[in-house]
């Protein structure tokens, strides 16, 4: 039926005077987009099926090749506009629920680029980092009421196991099977190198980077999936998900086309089938069944892990962060609703959870409010872009914060939002092993080196700029920040003053 | 225009500090002499002096030092007092009339002792019982402002020039073994009295000079512990600061200087295992009462002084010995004017505190 027919949101446009048909293009294209005409030696392409990442765009030697919005459109309708007649028309066609990938991409306030940052002029002076010392370590657990001493008055250690980062950023949760074997490679080497730790997600840990233990957050999901005992005693902290903010109320899917080999073994299912994470974890119905969760992992490890738990943010995470903090959490990571994920209906990405900003300040006034933001260390994620938006989650009360899509997009990703198809041009989102193997480790977990130092030299310039050498000193240090744009009760859940006050 | 409280002003400084290890009592004319010299790092804007030993025959009891904004408010302040406390005695602090110190509140001063019943009724220590009622005074009575309630020791402070605020005060007529001063350079004219230094709570008292750019991570960490920030100013918090460490936490005055001014990561992973250990230990534990940017600071307690500069010092101080009393100040100047022939002067390292106490006690 012609009603079928949607014309490609994207265009590939191919410059012929340039084009020297060395079908690159074609090659490098999982999707089939490129194809050579022999009898006119001539490359045409298909755009109906290209998904714009740009793959063929940074590897045509001649830089023939762009990707141009296409021009077709739709009557004119602020109601009905042509991305919600498309979506429709493709539901009236398969009855499907909608699928999309990596963060929600609406029209929604970005807060982080409503905030300015502070600096020292006259009655303080900046600091300059490159002459003084300006500390960027943080230190991720719960902290102890009391101080004790011995005999001889000496300060015992009652710390609880405590993460020690070199700067206040982790690698969130990726797990193997949703991204390729060498993109979790280059994620554990780069935070075995950066003295910080990356995230196995879900999907167990592959028994070749057990030897990244001390970098490593072992997760516990709904699926259980790769959790046994040396697992949970690899890591340097376990992590149980209880949601995530690219789908908060529903689990993981990860195709059974996806499950082969390693990660079958590694998830510890039988090749083929589909891993289904549950919504719930069913044995946590409620709060005090988290609890019992927490102590039983923190049993299964001697108590020498800190137990993170990792929420959505949803309109009430203020409370159930409150609650977390009382069940013998260490560390609570919260995901805003413009995180990434491998795959989520699209309803769901973009219609459900809060702006991590809105949900971080939130949470960290009603830990003070109550006195127990001593009990837990708080660590953000969905969405960090940049140097400066660690800058303003940590002034906003986070301990640290977690990044993903930034990592991938260092690794090569181009945010075409297509990593549920599985046939990532990148090497990323993929398990085909032609294309898993474009992502060289040995480059990938340099970029990601690169990327964090450039990052912790900004955040140092920065913190230097407003006369603090210490990110401690950082950490809730709301007065260093100024809203711009922002209504009276923005202002006022964010705890900031607006630019001029 | 708002003013200390509703805004945070920032202000630059003048601080000096005279100190007697054997408890021999001084008149208050040497420090204000002191400071005077240094007229210039202070705008007229705020001054001040902390005393101790001053009360010796009411070393017992708290010394409420109040500011009232009008007479309802000193009633209804007394009213609450007198439900709280038993009031030994009563007065206005004397003061002298001098055309440089206009626009004075009501200055009264009592020395009161927490009423036993109300005592254990509140299931708290004496101090804490006494701290929590300054802050009550200080929050809800509107007009009514508690700036001194040590034991045996006494705030006195105005809008003004330092040395014009101790003539003010008859600050010479008070003899005792530490005095404390600041002149203060707001970059503001808040005009008004509380905002002046130094700031104190129970006998802990605290002159600085500095702007700290840790302010706001200070504040909203111990106002989780029960304090309440009410003027914004960087040395109410410092002064919480020390007070929870000391009073609450229990650390030594040595352990307050590791957390507040902690040694750079670089330097603790170069110390002896057992000492480095203590350190980490204090940086994790105490994280949010790090104290960065610059600051001096002058910490006076019963029996006791402590200065200290921020870790990279990034404000003047130096330390004068002679005999048995201790100088310290923003300027040697300062010093010499009162104190020529020193034995020893010197400026101790970002950091590092200079604790002294009478002879035979210690912090």
């Amino acid at each position: 039926m012609a009603v079928n027919f949607l014309y490609p949101d994207y265009e590939v446009a191919r410059n012929y005077d340039k084009c020297i048909v060395c079908r690159a293009c074609e090659r490098q294209c999982a999707n089939e987009v490129h194809e050579y005409l022999a009898d006119a030696n001539k490359m045409v392409c298909d755009d109906a099926k290209c998904v714009n990442c740009h793959r063929c765009v940074s590897l045509c030697p001649t830089r023939a090749l762009k990707i141009v919005k296409s021009g077709n459109i739709y009557k004119e309708n602020t109601n009905w506009s042509g991305k919600t007649i498309n979506e429709l028309y493709r539901q009236a066609g398969s009855g499907g629920v909608l699928l999309s990938s990596m963060g929600n991409p609406e029209n929604y306030p970005v807060y982080f680029d409503k905030i300015l940052v502070n600096a020292s002029q006259v009655t303080n002076p900046s600091i300059d980092p490159l002459r003084e010392p300006m500390e960027t370590r943080v230190f991720l657990g719960a902290k102890p009421q009391c101080i004790e001493r011995d005999g001889d008055g000496r300060i015992k250690n009652n710390l609880p196991p405590q993460l020690s980062l070199s700067m206040p950023v982790m690698f969130s949760a990726m797990s193997y099977g949703s991204i390729s074997y060498n993109a979790h490679e280059s994620l554990a080497r780069a935070a075995e190198e950066l003295g910080i730790l990356y995230n196995t997600g879900e999907g167990g840990l592959h028994e070749d980077f057990y030897r990244y233990g001390g970098n490593t957050v072992v997760q516990v999901a709904s699926g259980r999936f790769g959790v046994h005992s040396e697992y949970l005693n690899s890591g340097a902290a376990i992590e149980i998900k209880m949601g995530q903010g690219a789908k908060p109320g529903i689990g993981g899917h990860l195709p059974g086309a996806k499950i082969v080999g390693d990660i079958s073994r590694t998830r510890m299912i039988p090749e083929g089938s589909d891993a289904i994470s549950p919504a719930p974890h069913h044995d946590i119905y409620s709060i005090e069944d988290l609890r019992q969760l927490v102590y039983s992992l923190k049993e299964a490890t001697d108590y020498k892990k800190p137990v993170i738990v990792k929420i959505a943010a949803v309109h009430n995470v203020a409370v159930i962060a409150s609650g977390i903090a009382r069940s013998g959490a260490d560390i609570i990571a919260i995901d805003g609703f413009r995180g990434g994920t491998g795959a989520a209906p699209t309803r769901i990405r973009d219609h459900v959870g809060i702006p991590i900003e809105l949900a971080l300040a939130g949470v960290d006034k009603r830990l003070r409010d109550e006195g127990i933001r001593d009990n837990v260390s708080i660590v953000v994620g969905g969405s960090i872009r940049s140097s400066a938006d660690i800058v303003k989650a940590v002034a906003l009360g986070a301990d640290c914060v977690y990044i993903a899509s930034a990592a991938l997009l260092a690794l090569g990703c181009h945010l075409c939002r297509s990593c549920h198809a599985g046939k990532c041009n990148w090497g990323i989102a993929t398990q085909i092993p032609e294309l898993v193997k474009r992502l060289n480790p040995e480059i990938g977990y340099k970029r990601l080196v690169n990327l964090l130092t450039a990052w912790r030299h900004e955040i140092k310039e920065m913190m230097g700029g407003m006369g603090i050498n210490s990110i401690e000193s950082l950490k809730g240090n709301r007065l260093m920040l100024r809203g711009v744009g922002l209504n009276e009760k923005e202002l006022e859940i964010l705890g900031i003053k607006h630019a001029g006050e | 225009m708002q003013r200390e409280g509703q805004i945070r002003i920032p202000s630059g400084c003048a601080i000096s500090g005279i100190f007697n290890k054997s408890g021999t009592r001084m008149s208050g004319e040497s420090i204000i002499e002191s400071i005077s010299v240094m007229h210039d790092r202070s705008n007229g804007l705020g001054g001040g002096f902390a005393a101790y030993g001053i009360y010796p025959e009411y070393k017992d009891h708290y010394a409420f030092h109040i500011f009232y904004d009008t007479v309802s408010a000193k009633k209804e302040c007394e009213e609450f007092l007198e439900r709280h406390f038993d009031i030994i005695n009563l007065s206005k602090i004397p003061t002298r009339k001098t055309k440089k110190i206009t626009d004075e509140p009501l200055i009264w001063r009592y020395f009161v002792s927490p009423l036993p019943t109300k005592l254990v009724d509140s299931q708290l220590d004496e101090r804490e019982f006494t701290a929590k009622c300054v802050f009550r005074v200080n929050t809800k009575i509107d007009g009514a402002y508690v700036f001194s309630s040590g034991k045996n020791m006494g705030v006195f402070k105005a809008v003004g020039f330092p040395e014009d605020v101790g003539r003010f005060y008859r600050l010479e007529e008070y003899e005792g073994y530490c005095f404390t001063a600041h002149g203060r350079y707001p970059t503001n004219t808040p005009g008004w009295w509380g905002g002046a230094h130094p700031f104190a709570l129970l006998d802990y008292s605290v002159v600085h000079n500095g702007e700290i750019s840790s302010y706001d991570a200070n504040r909203r960490a111990i106002e989780m512990y029960g304090y309440k920030c009410t003027l914004q100013t960087d040395t109410e918090v410092i002064t919480y600061i020390i007070d929870y460490l000391h009073r609450k936490k229990g650390l030594t005055l040595a352990e307050i200087a590791s957390v507040i001014a902690a040694p750079f990561w670089q330097t603790i992973e170069h110390m002896a295992p057992e000492k480095r250990e203590t350190h980490e230990y204090l940086r994790i534990m105490f994280s949010a009462q790090l104290i960065t940017g610059p600051f001096s600071i002058l910490v006076g307690f019963e029996g006791g002084l402590m200065a200290l500069n921020d870790r990279l010092k990034l404000r003047s101080m130096v330390v004068g010995e002679k005999d048995d009393i201790v100088y310290i100040a923003s300027e040697e100047a300062a010093i010499r004017i009162i104190e020529p022939t020193l034995d020893t002067v010197w400026s101790p390292k970002g950091g590092q505190p200079v604790i002294v106490c009478l002879n035979g006690g210690e912090a």
